[in-house]
């Protein structure tokens, strides 16, 4: 699948496209298939989103699996701080990204 | 701006410099190449591009009445080093930044020498003179002449 | 240390304003991100992998204990409660919001510091010895001349759009502790028939294409320090490549050149600007001078240590180092705990370095291109209070320049250029050594490692370093020998084939078993591979 990605502007925070917004859980992204250049567009010169691009997942039990080592660390956090990531009870949340 | 047409004569026109700070005349009319230039004996007015080498027109700054510098992008910063060239040889004349000409470059662009800006996209006139004014004193001692920090400290 | 006068401190208001009004428009529209860029990166704001991360200037590495306070203050107002010391006498802040930026520059200007310059295609943060002012070895202390060349290049007209980004160090004695070679711009205070000078060395660097800087000039009169400096620079600016990134900094320049040609080229610059009258007075430079003179030391002090506790002992000798006062010594504080992250330090840690600054080191405290903190003024007789602090706080590591005092890069877990994960791999490293023992009898051992090929690591100046790279989306671990950032400046080099993660740190392993088989008595590492070469660790990693 195609997903979409990129950092809120104001907060920097890292979103994922969800069909309707920008959620800051990879789970929540949407399969854009062929609109990927369009909704970029729109979305980039509306300020909703910064620095967005498009990347290939993959969906499977646990969820939404971005196809790059790179885009896994921004959907989980540093893999060194469990503690500031989105599962923060999870000491071994980092082996998700491997 | 407009492409170089006949005889090279190209860039911008008067019509399209948003600051000027000169009381003089403006040339009007537009610039040549540097080559062209260089092959011409009577024209006043030429564009130099970042790969040309501003201190070939040294020995012909008595005749030169504008010279164009162009940012084609404003991160290519040679142009800035051309500007201070030409204001170290004493070049008297109108120096224009033309092209990719934003807000934020123009205080350093001003100090280089510049005394037109002829941006492609207009700026925002507020947001323009607050730039030009933002820096009440400089480290450097640079073209605009201006006596730098390190010596109105010592009077 | 440097206080701003009213010139400084309106220079650096100013900058908050311009920034303040620049992040206005980008929220407004009227900047594009790509206009914004590098607008932002002058004022060392990236966008990182999970946020906007500000890279924040400690010109010289000196800070006091109102600056850390406020370091570690910022940590907690702006960010998740820590900031990481970087391996150029910087700290980074990983979590901080574009709408809040202007707000944290204006409280660092409230304590004269700032993020001018700290990115971007311009001349960066200029670094210095961290034992400046401290080293019975030095000629003079350098800063004054760093100040002097920080006031210089602040908001240069000419140079803040360079084809590349600028780095320049200031040393002053013949032991390098600052990487000098390898800067775009390495100075060298030094003395020639009484006078004072400096020798220029243009054209080092790590990154891609990693090149130990040339001397291009052994003597540059003092008064004439600056119209040097903007004569190297403006070659650059004129002649270095612009099509394309990774040629573009001035090493390549110098290399296409040659050094004499660029030498030349940079004399007859230097010429036409010695007649432009630009050096600022050398009043200026004396005006600098008293703001770093000795704090008033103590005598008579006893130098006699206690070494009954032998942990304490321990970091004596691993963590002080010789001072030019008798009864003193510079005290470095180690940010690598055994499976910690390298650099880091929380905003409780940082307050009690500040603490510690004002008690016990003339209120004055160093950051290191290694990643640590230098009190730089201890007495002797307050070094076992001191250790007690430290301990408690969790930053009393004896481990100073061992193979437990990693330098890494943040790597993949927060930059958005790295290939692979640095930090892991340092904790993995020291906690090996930690649990096998070896690391004191291994003694000075300098690992560097970096997550990609940009080098903020240093990999190529370790005696052993570690370089990340992608191979086919998994992470991957060169090893090389060799290298060094001192005044014996070596590039190392790789030994074959990369490894794992696991496979690297059982690779360090294996080339320290080497070492220790290998050596003379009294040997670094660094002489042991020197004298026999990469072949026996060849052998042992893949034989």
């Amino acid at each position: 699948m195609k997903i979409l990605t990129g950092n809120d502007l104001k907060s920097g925070a890292v979103v994922w496209w969800d069909g309707t917004g920008w959620s800051i859980y990879v789970n929540e992204a949407v399969d854009v298939g062929e609109r990927a250049g369009e909704i970029l567009a729109r979305e980039q010169s509306a300020r909703r989103v910064n620095a967005a691009y498009a990347i290939e997942a993959s969906r499977d039990a646990n969820g939404v699996r971005p196809a790059h080592i790179k885009d896994r660390v921004r959907a989980l956090g540093p893999t060194v701080r469990p503690d500031l990531t989105l599962k923060p009870a999870d000491p071994e949340v980092g082996n998700w990204v491997i | 701006m407009a492409d170089a047409g006949i005889n090279g004569i190209g860039g911008t026109s008067p019509d399209e410099v948003q600051f000027r700070f000169r009381d003089d005349e403006p040339v009007d009319h537009g610039t040549v190449t540097v080559d062209s230039f260089l092959d011409q004996s009577n024209a006043s007015a030429v564009r130099i591009e970042p790969g040309d080498d501003a201190r070939a027109l040294l020995p012909h700054l008595g005749r030169l009445r504008l010279v164009e510098v162009n940012f084609p992008v404003f991160s290519d910063g040679r142009g800035y080093s051309a500007a201070r060239v030409l204001r170290e040889a004493e070049y008297a004349g109108e120096l224009r930044a033309v092209g990719d000409v934003l807000i934020d470059q123009l205080a350093l662009l001003r100090r280089c020498g510049f005394d037109a800006f002829a941006p492609d996209q207009r700026l925002n006139e507020v947001d323009a003179v607050a730039a030009f004014a933002r820096w009440e004193n400089v480290y450097q001692h640079a073209a605009d002449r201006r006596r730098p920090i390190p010596e109105l400290r010592h009077g | 240390m440097y206080l701003y006068d009213q010139y400084d401190q309106a220079m650096v208001d100013a900058r908050v304003e311009e920034f303040r009004d620049q992040t206005r428009r980008r929220l407004e529209g009227k900047l594009s991100e790509d206009q914004f860029k590098p607008l932002r990166l002058m004022n060392g704001l990236y966008l990182q992998l999970h946020a906007y991360m500000l890279r924040v200037a400690i010109p010289y590495g000196t800070l006091n204990s109102r600056q850390m306070h406020m370091l570690a203050d910022i940590g907690n107002k702006y960010d998740r409660g820590y900031g990481h010391f970087t391996t150029r006498q910087n700290i980074q802040y990983n979590w901080i919001k574009l709408e809040e930026a202007p707000d944290l520059l204006a409280d660092l200007a409230s304590v004269e510091m700032h993020a001018i310059q700290t990115s971007g295609n311009c001349i960066r943060n200029i670094s210095s010895d961290h034992f400046a002012g401290a080293a019975a070895d030095e000629l003079v202390d350098p800063r004054p001349y760093a100040e002097l060349l920080r006031q210089w290049s602040s908001f240069h007209p000419e140079f803040s759009f360079l084809p590349r980004k600028f780095k320049i160090a200031v040393i002053a004695s013949d032991t390098d502790r600052a990487a000098m070679k390898l800067h775009d711009i390495g100075i060298q205070i030094v003395e020639r028939d009484g006078a004072l000078g400096a020798a220029f060395y243009v054209g080092g660097g790590m990154g891609r294409t990693p090149m130990v800087a040339p001397c291009i000039r052994e003597f540059v009169p003092l008064d004439q320090l600056v119209p040097y400096a903007e004569a190297c620079l403006r070659v650059y600016n004129r002649y270095g490549r612009r099509d394309n990134k990774y040629k573009a900094r001035i090493k390549i320049l110098v290399h296409e050149l040659g050094k004499e040609e660029y030498a030349r080229q940079v004399e007859e610059e230097f010429a036409h600007l010695l007649s432009q009258g630009i050096e600022p007075p050398l009043a200026e430079l004396e005006r600098i001078k008293p703001f770093f003179a000795d704090p008033e030391f103590e005598f008579g002090l006893p130098t006699g240590i206690d070494r009954s506790d032998p942990d304490f002992a321990l970091w004596v000798d691993r963590n002080a180092v010789p001072h030019k006062a008798p009864g003193y010594v510079s005290a470095v504080i180690s940010l690598k705990p055994v499976g910690g992250i390298p650099g880091d330090a929380s905003a409780a840690q940082m307050h009690e370095m500040a603490e510690l600054t004002k008690q016990y080191s003339f209120d004055e405290c160093r950051v290191t291109h290694t990643q640590n903190i230098v009190l730089p003024h201890v007495k002797i007789a307050d070094l076992h209070a001191l250790w007690t602090r430290l301990d408690a706080a969790g930053l009393a590591n004896p481990n100073i320049d061992t193979i437990e005092d990693i330098i890494a890069c943040p790597g993949l877990d927060y930059c958005s250029l790295a290939n692979a994960r640095s930090i892991p791999v340092a904790q993995k490293i020291s906690q090996r050594f930690s649990a096998n023992g070896r690391t004191a009898e291994l003694g000075e051992l300098k690992l560097k490692i970096s997550g990609c090929i940009n080098a903020c690591g240093h990999h190529h100046a370790g005696h052993i370093g570690i370089l990340g790279v992608d191979k086919k989306g998994v992470e991957n671990y060169q090893l090389l020998l060799g290298g060094s950032e001192a005044q014996d400046t070596s590039l190392a080099r790789i030994t074959g084939p990369g490894f794992d993660e696991p496979g690297i740190v059982d690779a360090v392993e294996t080339v320290t078993d080497v070492y220790l088989r290998e050596r003379d008595a009294g040997e670094r590492f660094l002489d042991t591979y020197r004298r026999i070469g990469m072949e026996p660790f060849k052998e042992a990693l893949y034989g």
